[in-house]
Order: C-alpha cells, then sequence, then structure tokens
C-alpha cells in the first residue's frame, strides 16, 4: 500500500498527489439539497454533476439528485444560455421542484458565463423560483463552494423587509444530517426557536418506507430562508462554511451574526450552548448540562487511554479545528493537523488551540494533501488517524488506526446518522477514539498482558 | 398503453421529441432490424447518468493502466473523483510499479486559468519525475484547459526529450462529445498514436491474445486470466486493468485481440487490424454459456486441435466446479426479473448470466453506446456523423509493413466467420426477449418510471440510482462497481454473482420496512414483500 510513497520530502510546488479536498460545485450541490423541494442544478459539462452526485451518494448512501447543463462543445464556445433555458423548462417539466438551485463550474466560469443576465432572461414560472451561486472549481474547495451556494441563497431570497419573527437563524456548518439533528435537538432543549439553513436532515438520510420521493420532508423551507432577513441574529457554525454567508445576511438584512467555532468537544459546545440560552433569554437546561457532565465522565474514566497518544487530524478546516479542540481537551496530542482547503485563517485557529493547551511540536498546514501528511508520519509516526476515508490507505501502509470523521466517509455506513457535534457528538467521538486505541492495544499485547478488566 | 406510449406521455413536446427514438419494445415479429437513437446530446436538465469525456479516457480506459503517472491537468475536482472510485484492481509488477493507489492533480488555480497553466503542467511532470522515475507520464485535461488553450501536447513532447519518459497528452475536456464515449476514442487514439507497437519483444506462447475492453473491476480481469492461462494462452496484455506499458507497447505482436467490452476498445481493434492485421474476436466471459462458446471460439480461430481438447477440458472441469452451487442458486432465482442500464457492454453481457439463473430481463439500455452496440455493427455503414461525433479526431491507421502479418488464409477467415464472432457484435436487441423494453441514455424520470410499471425484482445500475431504486423497494446492485464484491466474471465469479443476488433478495429486512401497525391498519403491501417473500 503506497509503497511508491518516499519519506524524503521534496518540495513541490505544482504536483498535488493525493488531494485533501475537492471542487467547490460539489458543496454548493449539497448546500442546496439542504432546501426543502429544490432541485441543484450544476452548468456545465454533465460530467461534473455525475462526479458530484456519484460522490454524496457514495457519502450517505442516499440519492442525491442533481440536473446538469450537459454542455456540448458547441455551448462551451457560444456560452450556455440556451442549455440553461432548455434545463430550466425541462427540470419544472419533469421534476417539478418549488426552487432550482444554480451553480456554476470551471467550464462556465472560465467561458464567463454571466447568470444573473441568464436568469432573468429564462421565463420562470410564477410559483418557482431560480437562484444561482458562482462557484469557479479553480477558487478554494468544496467548503467554499458550500458557503457561497449559502450566500447566493440570501441574495436571492433573504427578505430585509420581512416581519421580526424572533428567531434565530442557525448556520450548521458542513456537516452530516445527524450533526443538524443533534444542533436542532440542542437548540429545541436551549427552548430557541431557530431557522436551521440549510437543514440536510430528512433529505440526505431519509428512511426506508418502500417509496422513494424526489423531495422528502427535510431541507429548509423557502419561506424559512425568506424569513432569514426577518431573525434576530444568526449563529454561523465554522468559519469556513459559515461567516462569509452570515456576513451576507447582515449587509443584506441587517441581522447580527456571531461567528462560533463548529461545536466538536466540550468548550465549543460550551459555546454554542451558551449563545442558544442567551439567545433564547434562559438558564441552559438541566438535561444539556446533564448531557455534558455524562461527556466529562467519560473523558475522565477513559483519560489512560486518550493521554499523550499523538494524532494526525486531517480533512475540513472547520471539522478538524472541531476535532482538534477536542483530541486537545481528551488530553491527546496533536501532531499534523492539515487540509486540503485553502485559508490561513485555518492555521492560525488550530495554532491558538495548540497554544492554549501549550502543546509544542505540531505541524499544521492549510492548502495540503494527503501525499505529504503520509511522508510525514513516514518520518515520525502516530498513535491515531483522524479523519475521511482517504486516509485509509495511509493506516494501512503505516498500520495506525483510523477513526472516520468529516467528509467524505465513502467506506462505512451509518456515520451520516449520527453526530459529532454537541456533547453527545462527543461521547460517540470519545467512544470511537477510545475503542480505536483499545482494540489497538488488544491486538497487539502479549498474552499476559491482555486484561479483561480496565 | 404500453410503458413506452405513457412514459414519453409524461414529457413537453420537444423532450418527447428526442426521447421517443430512444425507447423501444422488443418485437420479434417485425420484419428487419429495429433501430434505437443513440449516442446524441443528452438534454439539459433531464437527468442523466452520463458522465464526460474525461471520465471515458481517464476515468475507463487511461486510469487503469497501472505503471504510469496520469495526472490530471485541471482544478482538483476531476482528479479527485477519479481516485480509487471504479475499482479497477492492479498488483505491482516486478518493478513495484503501482500508482492506482495514487492521485495527480496539477490542482489549477485562479492565475493558472488567466495566465495558463502550462508552466505548472511543466513543473508537475518535474516533480512526479523526480519523486517517483515513472518510465510513463499520461496528462489528462479538464474543461478549462482546452478553453485557455494550454498546449499540453507540446509540454508532453519536451517533457519526453528533457527527462527521456514516455510523455502522452490526451486532450479529453470533459465538454468533447456527448459522453464518455468520446474520452474512450481519444483514449484509444493516443494509445494506438504513441504505445502500441513501441516494443518488438515477441511473446513467448504458441498461443497469445491481448484482452481488450477487461478493466478487471473487482477482479474480473484476474478470474479470465486464470481461465485463458489454465487453456494455454499466453495474455501479452490487457486493456486496461491491472494493465501495464509493457504489455501494451508489444500487443502488436499477439496472435488475436479478445474485445470485451466492445464500446470502449473497438476502435483499437479496428486500429491494430489496419496497421498490423490482426484480427480480432468479440468475446464475452460473463455466464456459463458465454464463456465456454468464447474459450471454443478462441480455439477455433488457432485452429490447434491440441488447443481445442485441452478447451474442453477446461470447461468440462471448471463446469463441474460450480455446476452445484449454480444449481442451488438457480433454485433461488428462477422466475424473477431484472432491468439493467450500464454503460458499455455489460447490460448485454449480463443477460447471458441472469437467463442461466432463469432471470428475465425486462428492461436493459446503455449510458454511452452507439447504434451499434444495439442493433450490431451491420448498421455501422448507416450511422450517420453527426456535429458532436465529428469533433472527435478519427484516426487513419496506416499499414505497418515491416509489422502487418495475416494469420488466417482468406479462405479460413470466410469460414470461420460464419460461425464464430469474428471481427463481429451482433448487438444488444437479438439476444433480448420478445416485449421487453430497450432504453438509450435511460435517465431519472424513466427509471422511477418503468420501474413503476415493470416491477423488477433487481436493478442493476450504478450508484446513482441504486438508493432511489432501493428507497422504492427494488433491490439494486452496481454493475459498473459490483457495490464491493466481485469478481463476477468467469465460472467462479458466476457463482460469486448468484450468491449476491440471492444475498440481496432475501435479506431479512426487506420484510421488516412495513412496521406491522402499518400492516394491520390495512396498509397496502409493500412491493419488497411481494417480490421477496
Amino acid at each position: 500500500m503506497l509503497e511508491l510513497t518516499p519519506g524524503t520530502v521534496s518540495e513541490r510546488a505544482a504536483l498535488r498527489i493525493n488531494p485533501c479536498k475537492t471542487c467547490q460545485p460539489v458543496g454548493a450541490l449539497y448546500a442546496a439539497l439542504g432546501v426543502h423541494r429544490c432541485m441543484p442544478h450544476s452548468h456545465g459539462s454533465q460530467g461534473c454533476v455525475s462526479y458530484h452526485r456519484t460522490f454524496l451518494t457514495r457519502h450517505f448512501k442516499e440519492p442525491a439528485i442533481a440536473a446538469s447543463s450537459s454542455f456540448t462543445e458547441g455551448a462551451s464556445v457560444f456560452g450556455g444560455g440556451a442549455n440553461l433555458r432548455a434545463a430550466v423548462k425541462n427540470i419544472f417539466d419533469i421534476y417539478d421542484p418549488d426552487i432550482i438551485a444554480v451553480h456554476t463550474t470551471c467550464l462556465s466560469e472560465t467561458i464567463g458565463d454571466d447568470l444573473n443576465a441568464y436568469i432573468l432572461d429564462i421565463s420562470i414560472p410564477d410559483d418557482k423560483i431560480v437562484v444561482h451561486a458562482n462557484t469557479p472549481s479553480y477558487v478554494g474547495s468544496h467548503v467554499t463552494g458550500y458557503a457561497n451556494m449559502l450566500s447566493g441563497f440570501i441574495r436571492y431570497l433573504a427578505d430585509p423587509r420581512a416581519a421580526k419573527n424572533g428567531r434565530t437563524a442557525v448556520f450548521p456548518g458542513f456537516v452530516n444530517p445527524g450533526d443538524i439533528r443533534e444542533l436542532k435537538r440542542i437548540l429545541s432543549l436551549a427552548g430557541l426557536p431557530a431557522i436551521m439553513f440549510p437543514d440536510q436532515s430528512g433529505v440526505m438520510d431519509a428512511p426506508m418506507t418502500n417509496t422513494y420521493v424526489m423531495y422528502p420532508q427535510g431541507g429548509t423551507p423557502i419561506e424559512d430562508i425568506r424569513a432569514l432577513g426577518g431573525c434576530a441574529q444568526v449563529l454561523a457554525l465554522g468559519n469556513f462554511a459559515c461567516a462569509e454567508p452570515a456576513d451576507v445576511l447582515d449587509k443584506k438584512c441587517k441581522v447580527p451574526c456571531t461567528v462560533l467555532p463548529l461545536p466538536v468537544g466540550v468548550a465549543a459546545t460550551d459555546a454554542f450552548v451558551t449563545a442558544a440560552a442567551e439567545c433564547a433569554g434562559r438558564a441552559v437546561p438541566e438535561e444539556l448540562e446533564d448531557e455534558r457532565g455524562r461527556l466529562l465522565d467519560l473523558m475522565l474514566d477513559a483519560n489512560p487511554y486518550f493521554y499523550n497518544k499523538s494524532v494526525a487530524v486531517y480533512g475540513d478546516p472547520d471539522t478538524v479545528a472541531g476535532l482538534v479542540a477536542f483530541i486537545l481537551e481528551l488530553g491527546m496530542r496533536p501532531r499534523y493537523v492539515v487540509t486540503g482547503t485553502p485559508g490561513e485563517e485555518f492555521t492560525r485557529r488550530v495554532t491558538a488551540l495548540l497554544q492554549e493547551y501549550d502543546t509544542g511540536n505540531c505541524t499544521v498546514k492549510a492548502a495540503a494533501d494527503l501525499f505529504e501528511l503520509h511522508q510525514w508520519i513516514k518520518n515520525e509516526p502516530v498513535d491515531l488517524l483522524l479523519g475521511t476515508s482517504y486516509g485509509k490507505q495511509i493506516a494501512k501502509a503505516e498500520d495506525i488506526p483510523l477513526v472516520r470523521a468529516g467528509f467524505p466517509v465513502l467506506d462505512r455506513y451509518g456515520h451520516s446518522y449520527l453526530p459529532i457535534v454537541g456533547y453527545q457528538g462527543g461521547i460517540r467521538l470519545a467512544k470511537m477514539i477510545a475503542d480505536a486505541l483499545m482494540d489497538r492495544q488488544d491486538r497487539d499485547c502479549a498474552d499476559e498482558d491482555l486484561d479483561v478488566v480496565m | 398503453m404500453d410503458a413506452k406510449a405513457e412514459i414519453l406521455s409524461r414529457y413537453n413536446a420537444k423532450v418527447f421529441k428526442n426521447r421517443k427514438d430512444h425507447i423501444l419494445r422488443v418485437d420479434r415479429d417485425t420484419d428487419g432490424a429495429q433501430e434505437i437513437a443513440a449516442n446524441t446530446r443528452a438534454v439539459p436538465g433531464i437527468m442523466t447518468n452520463r458522465g464526460c469525456c474525461y471520465a471515458g479516457c481517464k476515468g475507463v480506459v487511461v486510469g487503469p493502466i497501472r505503471d504510469a503517472v496520469t495526472i490530471t491537468h485541471g482544478p482538483i475536482g476531476c482528479g479527485f473523483y477519479t481516485w480509487g472510485t471504479r475499482r479497477n484492481k492492479a498488483r505491482a509488477g516486478e518493478d513495484g510499479k503501482n500508482f492506482i493507489q495514487y492521485c495527480f492533480s496539477t490542482d489549477m488555480q485562479e492565475p493558472d486559468i488567466v495566465f495558463g497553466g502550462d508552466k505548472k503542467l511543466r513543473r508537475a511532470i518535474r516533480e512526479a519525475v523526480e519523486i517517483f522515475q515513472p518510465k510513463t507520464v499520461f496528462i489528462c485535461s479538464t474543461c478549462p484547459v482546452g478553453l485557455i488553450g494550454d498546449d499540453i501536447h507540446a509540454v508532453a513532447a519536451e517533457a519526453e526529450k528533457e527527462f527521456g519518459i514516455t510523455c502522452t497528452a490526451f486532450s479529453c475536456e470533459g465538454y468533447k462529445g456527448v459522453s464518455q464515449s468520446a474520452g474512450h476514442h481519444i483514449a484509444n487514439n493516443g494509445l494506438m498514436k504513441r504505445i502500441i507497437g513501441s516494443n518488438d519483444t515477441p511473446p513467448a506462447a504458441k498461443f497469445a491474445v491481448n484482452l481488450l475492453g477487461e478493466y478487471n473491476i473487482g477482479g474480473d480481469g484476474w478470474e479470465v486470466e486464470r481461465i485463458l492461462k489454465r487453456v494455454g494462452y499466453e495474455i501479452v496484455s490487457i486493456f486496461t486493468g491491472d494493465g501495464n506499458i509493457e504489455g501494451i507497447s508489444r500487443s502488436h505482436l499477439s496472435d488475436l485481440n479478445l474485445v470485451q467490452c466492445h464500446r470502449s476498445i473497438n476502435y483499437v481493434a479496428e486500429m491494430m487490424k489496419s496497421a498490423y492485421g490482426m484480427d480480432w474476436l468479440k468475446v464475452n466471459f460473463v455466464g456459463l454459456d458465454a464463456i465456454c462458446a468464447s474459450l471454443r471460439g478462441m480455439a477455433e480461430y488457432f485452429g490447434d486441435d491440441a488447443l481445442k481438447q485441452r478447451t474442453e477440458e477446461v470447461i468440462a472441469e471448471e463446469l463441474a466446479a460450480v455446476a452445484e452451487d449454480t444449481a442451488f442458486l438457480k433454485s433461488r432465482l428462477e422466475g424473477k426479473t431484472a432491468a439493467l442500464f450500464v454503460g458499455g457492454s455489460r447490460s448485454h453481457h449480463y443477460q447471458t448470466l441472469l437467463k442461466e439463473f432463469g432471470v428475465r430481463t425486462v428492461l436493459a439500455g446503455y449510458e454511452f453506446a452507439h447504434r451499434d452496440d444495439y442493433e450490431g455493427r451491420s448498421v455501422l455503414p448507416d450511422i450517420k456523423e453527426d456535429a458532436d461525433s465529428k469533433n472527435i479526431e478519427h484516426l487513419n491507421v496506416e499499414k505497418d509493413p515491416a509489422r502487418y502479418r495475416v494469420f488466417l488464409s482468406p479462405e479460413r477467415y470466410g469460414e470461420l466467420k460464419q460461425h464464430i464472432d469474428l471481427e463481429e457484435y451482433r448487438g444488444m436487441i437479438r439476444d433480448m426477449p420478445d416485449g421487453s423494453y430497450v432504453v438509450d441514455d435511460l435517465n431519472h424520470f424513466e427509471t422511477e418510471a418503468f420501474t413503476a410499471l415493470l416491477k423488477p425484482d433487481i436493478f442493476f445500475s450504478g450508484i446513482k440510482d441504486k438508493y432511489v431504486l432501493q428507497k422504492g423497494g427494488t433491490l439494486s446492485r452496481q454493475l459498473h462497481s459490483y457495490d464491493y464484491s466481485g469478481p463476477y466474471a468467469g465460472f467462479r465469479g458466476a457463482v460469486l454473482f448468484g450468491r449476491d443476488l440471492v444475498m440481496g433478495l432475501y435479506a431479512p429486512a426487506w420484510r421488516l420496512v412495513v412496521p406491522p401497525w402499518k400492516k394491520q391498519a390495512g396498509g397496502t403491501q409493500a412491493k419488497g414483500d411481494l417480490s421477496h417473500a
């Protein structure tokens, strides 16, 4: 496995090997699936959306619908306006969504298709909506595309004249449906009326019923996106995925925004719970405090197995920052922390966390790839890999246990139902990490050292 | 109203006009062949399952060659999506070079799009050469590269000189053609121009073949290789599953090309015929009868008595080894119905195997086929070139006088053509049951609608459809990647395939989907319950 990866690290300025990111449109597609009765639409050649649907389906084990402008060589020369017009008509005729969310691709961006003009020019049925976002694949990553699509919805739909509704908008970040369910549960316990935007729960984890429904129950209703303009405030979870759309909402509708870290681990969940309680004007409910207590109980009980274990964490920036915060709380030692998404905000955030815990000797890098992570590990191994499915090759090559978290997890089932956010998510993560390390210890120890008791 | 009419009636005028010729009901009473429209543009907005030219070139044909560093020149997505997602297996050869686990991309950024990406590509090749010392580097371009006009072929030529490697570029931008099919053709051309015929080391064995259009998904190629080796063939090269440059470079010295996936690789077979005089034989190693017929056809071609005898021995042994299993599986599968929607030849090949298990095909279609894949090659002279297909280069291959050799006498060739599929593919339609449906470029709506009307027990398709179907109560298996199973080809593969179907159809959970309180309340019986009881 990966035998050709040399231990000697050479400088690379052009060749990306084994990336830790993908392109904007797939993030935009995922964001759009979190809107009720929405058909995501990729304005490019049909291969893009075929890959994106494949990729999302493999992570969620759910249908991921999206249409394409199906560019041919002609459209690439003359522009994709006619293709988009035909696509919009056909989508409304055949698939009958309430809204089409168009995102661009490197193809349509490179030829300079003007989506604003195209959409103005298309006749759209009165009760239907078409929105768009620019998501050039050569800028940022899939996380950028997610953020851009949210901003697109807000630009088109959030209503600055919406009646004040006293609700709090929550942007959950690039997370699984299981995380969104957990966030909604916390908000409900905190007694905070909220608009979750987007909301893939119920869409990308729809129940098995023997009936396929193209637009399942879940997703943020369009009315709620309009009503974002009348919210009292917005809690944006995750800087990379949500700060920009929160800013767009603030500028457009004067909705004050608080950007919080993704609530992974104790302190970040505390911050979210505190903010939710403050917004609700109530004390933090006992039930949440009890959950927190159970998480702390587990952390202290299993502490000997976490203590000083070195970890390589990789994946999307907000998720990775959250995971790093949590493993620091567990007493573990982040050794390598990487994301493929570019942006120095990532290194600043992670470095600040490391300083808080007085942890040195950690390599932190944005716009990195898994090839260099593997090379570092070859030179100085770690006890645990924490991240996406694409770390499994390194895990096998170097015989290191792997705990899967983040996006994508293509090679396991059930992860999308279960949270990593909140205290419950912390309990799940702590258990996964402890199980992985302890299974490894049991596997590797001498017979006389195999203990049945703790 | 038949299913075709009912489905078409739901379309608006323009979509109706486009789709009506892509759907047909097999009618055995029709005089002459039934005609179907194929290899035309997908309708925008229709939710086609098709991919793009890059997917066909890099993803299908070029990507599986294990010892070439294939660099995707473009923004990160395209390279990323073809990283370890197709299950084309490979093991390193003696040189240890196996790049299948790696993804290489130039990860183009905005300045590269604005100022040109060729500098970055040049540097990326240098870095790849320095780190991995490959003998061969391939470059596959994605959409923006063609639009901004990076001259990847010039970069490749420079790299060859500078590093003493083989470096070949494939201009397979996603917008070319109408599906993956354009990419297959571009890949075939590149291999023919640059790799095939570049090494004159002859095969060692008496009977040497190439296996074309076998991508070793789930290890299919290895199972076929096992059988062919037992009979006594040398496989000089496999295009391209677990393929390697050395094998492909000397593939012109084989005696016969075996064509498995007709769509993706027939160009190479034809070009090798023109250049080297090498014949090709359409084979199918999926389904026991088909395997036996293919092996016998090969033995016929070589016309060697000992080979024929050995073929019969192997067939007898292999069939005996799986007889008990296949009989049991048939008892569990008999009477079921299936729909198949895959890319190239598989929708056809698997019908053979399904029939052996007593499973009747009610619907089959190809994602990116041409008319000849449906109707047979006899239709080739009648296929009109349209603007999209004209854009894909057609190589005019000259005869290579030094290497041209004719294996069969004209008389023998004519004789054999009567009873084996020598340079012949008769298409899928002729093997389909009367009243079944053939649908080209089946889309999301049609998948749902045909499933509701025809109620197949099993729907073989890809990952994008899989959960649409299963959510609706129909078992779906991925016939692109075999879910996480395989091989399905060969004698042993047939058993595994049958086992996987039984596993899926008889999963206890199907019967638990409808909660008891809904059953008591007189709720309708779930489809899953009826078909999987």
